[in-house]
């Protein structure tokens, strides 16, 4: 998030697209919840699906999956048609407006709604004047914008409305990615990217490989940048890659096209799990490492708003499992390391020195103030939002981006899309919230949510189970007839093995950042008796 | 805003203007006994045992009474004691309190007041009436209407932090009465189960299922950390008993949340004790895992990364980190794929 979450009561609206924030981000949906209906403050969402925040909306667009690049782009046309949006910011701060506005020109919302699917344009230039009314509007969006292979293009269309609004660099703003997981900001700050040393240094620059060398003191670092997840696994099946050592990650559950994944695992020489449970991935692995659940650990923690926390040791280690910092260094050091890290806090040590973002934070110093990254010196105190007053390029630069429709279209042999996701009580893939009792006994099983329309015309019932099918696989699933997607659209939550939604997801990759395409494949879906 | 200085029982103290009296106290570390005041959510003023003395004259409400410039406050005295011991009596004569069948036995509010002022017992003759029991009907959260004093957190919880609002009040007086959305069973109304209403509640009369039977509350020692789900970064006080099994826990004021928490949060962490966690390396031999020692397991991975990599090329090998591991976790095995095995094939979950 480039704001906090803190600021929420400092917005005088809100623009949340592509997430469902009440089951996904709980605390923070309430937070939005309380600003909008307590408080008076404006919304407008867009989603494939009814969500509970669109219930509170002042405008509410259940546009197509796949299709957000063509409304933020309508709003856009309206705030640049109607001279709506903020000059001063855009004439100060930006750059490449007229590009833009070109590429623009062709999204009435007349156009949009044909795209997007909906019936009424003129609520996209009801809504884009609301937008430029709101200062400051913040935008939230999670994986419905990203979960696409156009969504490089989807988040910088966020970007460009903001920028558009003169919504960067002022508390209550920004353009906020809910991230899913508690310490994914932290795991990409820490350079666990193929692309990345700690703090986004570059891997492919020879200055940051020579930095690297030193401060790691070893010689010949690699420069040539390194795979994806979906590209490793393709590369197992070809033959490229013999070995992999997953650590807290369950690709089986996680990743796109199942069958593909498993494939893949055959495939390796050499597997390494090292997780709580005998997961799904696990059945695969060669070698199972026990590993500490979070409660066991001691550690810091980064989350969505970049504020980095400490996570304290509140049990001992479950039977005979161990840090995964002391794992990974006991591995290392029979490869020839000579690593002696005897605490996490060592480790977080050596992290300040090589990430210039996270130099002036400390353990001491987090267990009584609150810390933004960027920190660059002890007596810093964080960044609560970015962007002030400059971007790091200097001038925020306009995108001109087209929509481009999902990899795979609708046809007579699939001809219904379908959308994937998490419920409020699961977790990604169900590793702990499926171990966790009162979780499970709220959610036991997996669901396909289908419009009473499709369900008629299938002659399908309630909870009838039936069978889903892609391209790549088919499933059995209990069928919930409900009015929340669209005709013609299903959704299935990804968490449950026995029906597991990533059987059928494609695993066409945005070409810039290799991100699957989870939210939009084609689909049919047929009753089994 | 404006400084404004107050004398609170003698006491020079300093608050700000549009603070009450019990915010000026507090912040002050006086402690003026409440109890449906809570930071968390908006004044009452209903249960009037935050009664102070202000300027030497008439007792007022100290959750709502506006702190002034100069304002003389007497947080305590005879006649305030003999009122508040009084309120107690009749909070408490007009249902059931029986701590030792109480989850809350220790964790009161209520119970800390009646000790504190000593009271006896409740006045006997005062009028009584049918209250909801509800144990069964929600997984997450109990009820006992008995022990309910009607001071609302639990409706403000869910209409200002959850923004549920589920609880709310029916009838008017003595009649008045908590009750789920029409007036269901909590498992039947619209409760997410955030637990927030629980975890506000003054009294015993909403606790947690998970409690029960696991220890009483004096025995419990809690620890806090950061909630492993969503990226939110919830800070939690876990609550463990003498066993040192989990028993609950509760949303703590200084994170993001300021407090709050969802249904995982509250009720999702019995799997880091569950029988089915990994407790041994495990070595694939034939098809089947054997139970191995960690030498065993650590030279194996070892020696096998390395005569790959020797084969095949640094390239040829890959690590998933993980999302759900610290930063110094993600740190290391980066510099391990990095450093010790010599390429960038190292990726997490952040796309999927």
């Amino acid at each position: 998030m480039t704001n906090s979450i803190r600021e929420i009561p400092s917005s005088a609206g809100f623009l949340v697209i592509g997430s469902n924030t009440t089951e996904n981000h709980p605390v923070m949906g309430s937070m939005i919840k309380n600003a909008v209906i307590n408080n008076g403050k404006k919304l407008i969402v867009v989603d494939p699906r009814e969500i509970e925040l669109s219930r509170y909306a002042d405008y509410y667009f259940q546009i197509k999956p796949g299709t957000n690049i063509a409304i933020l782009n309508g709003f856009m046309h309206v705030l640049i048609k109607e001279g709506l949006y903020d000059k001063t910011f855009v004439e100060t701060r930006t750059e490449g407006l007229q590009e833009l506005a070109k590429a623009l020109e062709k999204y009435t919302p007349e156009y949009v709604a044909g795209i997007c699917g909906l019936d009424n344009p003129e609520d996209i230039r009801k809504a884009a004047r609301l937008m430029a009314e709101l200062k400051p509007m913040a935008l939230y969006y999670s994986m419905g914008i990203t979960q696409f292979v156009s969504g490089v293009n989807g988040v910088k269309s966020t970007a460009n409305l903001q920028m558009l609004l003169g919504n960067m660099g002022v508390p209550g703003g920004g353009v906020n990615p809910l991230r899913g997981q508690n310490n994914v900001q932290g795991a990409c700050d820490m350079g666990a990217l193929p692309v990345s040393y700690p703090a986004y240094q570059p891997v492919a620059n020879e200055e940051n490989k020579a930095k690297f060398e030193k401060a790691w003191g070893v010689n010949g670092l690699s420069v040539k940048p390194g795979l994806t997840i979906v590209e490793m696994f393709n590369a197992a099946i070809g033959g490229q890659l013999k070995a992999v050592y997953a650590m807290g990650e369950n690709p089986v559950m996680s990743d796109p096209n199942q069958h593909h994944i498993i494939e893949a695992l055959k495939s390796l020489e050499f597997l390494v799990v090292q997780d709580i449970f005998l997961t799904e991935t696990a059945q695969y692995a060669d070698v199972v490492l026990p590993s500490c659940a979070f409660l066991e650990k001691q550690g810091t923690a980064s989350n969505t708003e970049r504020r980095v926390q400490p996570m304290h040791k509140v049990l001992p280690p479950w039977g005979d499992a161990r840090d995964d910092w002391w794992i990974i260094s006991q591995i290392a050091n029979r490869m020839g390391a000579k690593w002696d890290y005897k605490k996490s806090e060592d480790i977080f040590e050596e992290i300040r020195k090589v990430t210039p973002s996270y130099a002036g934070i400390t353990y001491e110093r987090i267990e009584k103030e609150l810390i933004q990254w960027p920190c660059p010196t002890t007596d810093h105190p964080g960044t609560q939002y970015l962007h002030k007053d400059r971007f790091s390029r200097g001038l925020g630069l306009f995108t001109a981006i087209d929509y481009t429709p999902p990899a795979e279209g609708t046809d007579d042999e699939y001809p219904m899309i379908l959308t994937t996701g998490r419920i409020l009580e699961h977790f990604h893939t169900g590793t702990m919230s499926r171990n966790s009792r009162i979780l499970d006994e709220l959610v036991p099983e997996g669901f396909v949510q289908i419009n009473p329309n499709d369900a008629s015309n299938y002659n399908i019932a309630d909870n009838e189970v039936i069978s889903v099918s892609s391209r790549r696989g088919s499933i059995r699933i209990k069928a919930k007839i409900t009015d929340k997607p669209k005709p013609n659209v299903v959704f299935i939550p990804f968490h449950f093995y026995e029906a597991a939604a990533n059987v059928l997801t494609n695993d066409a990759l945005d070409p810039a950042c290799k991100i699957p395409e989870y939210k939009v494949c084609s689909c049919r879906i047929e009753k089994i008796a | 805003m404006e400084e404004i200085t107050l004398l609170i029982d003698g006491r020079e103290v300093k608050g700000k203007q549009g603070q009450t009296i019990i915010e000026v106290a507090r912040e002050n570390g006086i402690n003026i006994p409440s109890l449906c005041y809570h930071p968390s959510v908006s004044k009452t003023g209903a249960c009037r045992i935050c009664l102070v003395r202000v300027n030497n004259r008439m007792l007022r409400p100290a959750c709502v009474e506006p702190a002034i410039n100069g304002m003389t406050v007497v947080t305590e005295d005879e006649d305030i004691v003999s009122m508040r011991k009084w309120i107690l009596e009749l909070l408490l004569s007009d249902g059931d309190h029986n701590c030792l069948y109480c989850d809350a036995d220790g964790d009161c509010e209520l119970q800390s007041l009646v000790k504190r002022y000593g009271v006896q017992e409740p006045r006997k003759d005062e009028p009584k009436r049918d209250r909801t029991v509800d144990n069964e009907s929600s997984r997450g959260i109990k009820r006992n209407e008995y022990r309910c004093i009607l001071c609302q957190r639990c409706v403000k919880a869910c209409r200002e932090i959850q923004v549920s609002n589920v609880w709310g009040f029916s009838e008017r007086g003595f009649e008045t009465r908590l009750i789920a959305d029409d007036d269901q069973k909590i498992g039947e109304s619209n409760c997410v189960l955030c637990g927030q209403c629980v975890q506000l509640c003054p009294t015993g009369a909403l606790t947690y299922q998970t409690v029960l039977g696991r220890g009483a509350n004096w025995e419990l020692t809690k620890e806090s950390s950061i909630c492993i789900y969503c990226g939110v970064g919830c800070k939690i006080d876990f609550y463990k008993n003498r066993e040192g099994m989990l028993v609950k826990s509760l949303g703590n004021y200084e994170g993001p949340n300021n407090g709050h928490l969802c249904v995982k949060g509250r009720f999702g962490f019995d799997f880091v004790q569950s029988p089915k966690r990994l407790s041994k390396p495990l070595i694939k031999r034939n098809g089947a895992f054997e139970e191995a020692t960690w030498d065993e397991a650590l030279n194996l991975v070892a020696d096998k990364f390395a005569g790959i990599k020797a084969k095949n090329g640094p390239d040829s090998i890959a690590a998933l980190s993980s999302a759900k591991c610290t930063n110094e976790e993600n740190y290391l095995m980066q510099k391990f794929m990095r450093a010790v095995i010599g390429t960038n094939n190292v990726d997490h979950c952040a796309r999927l």
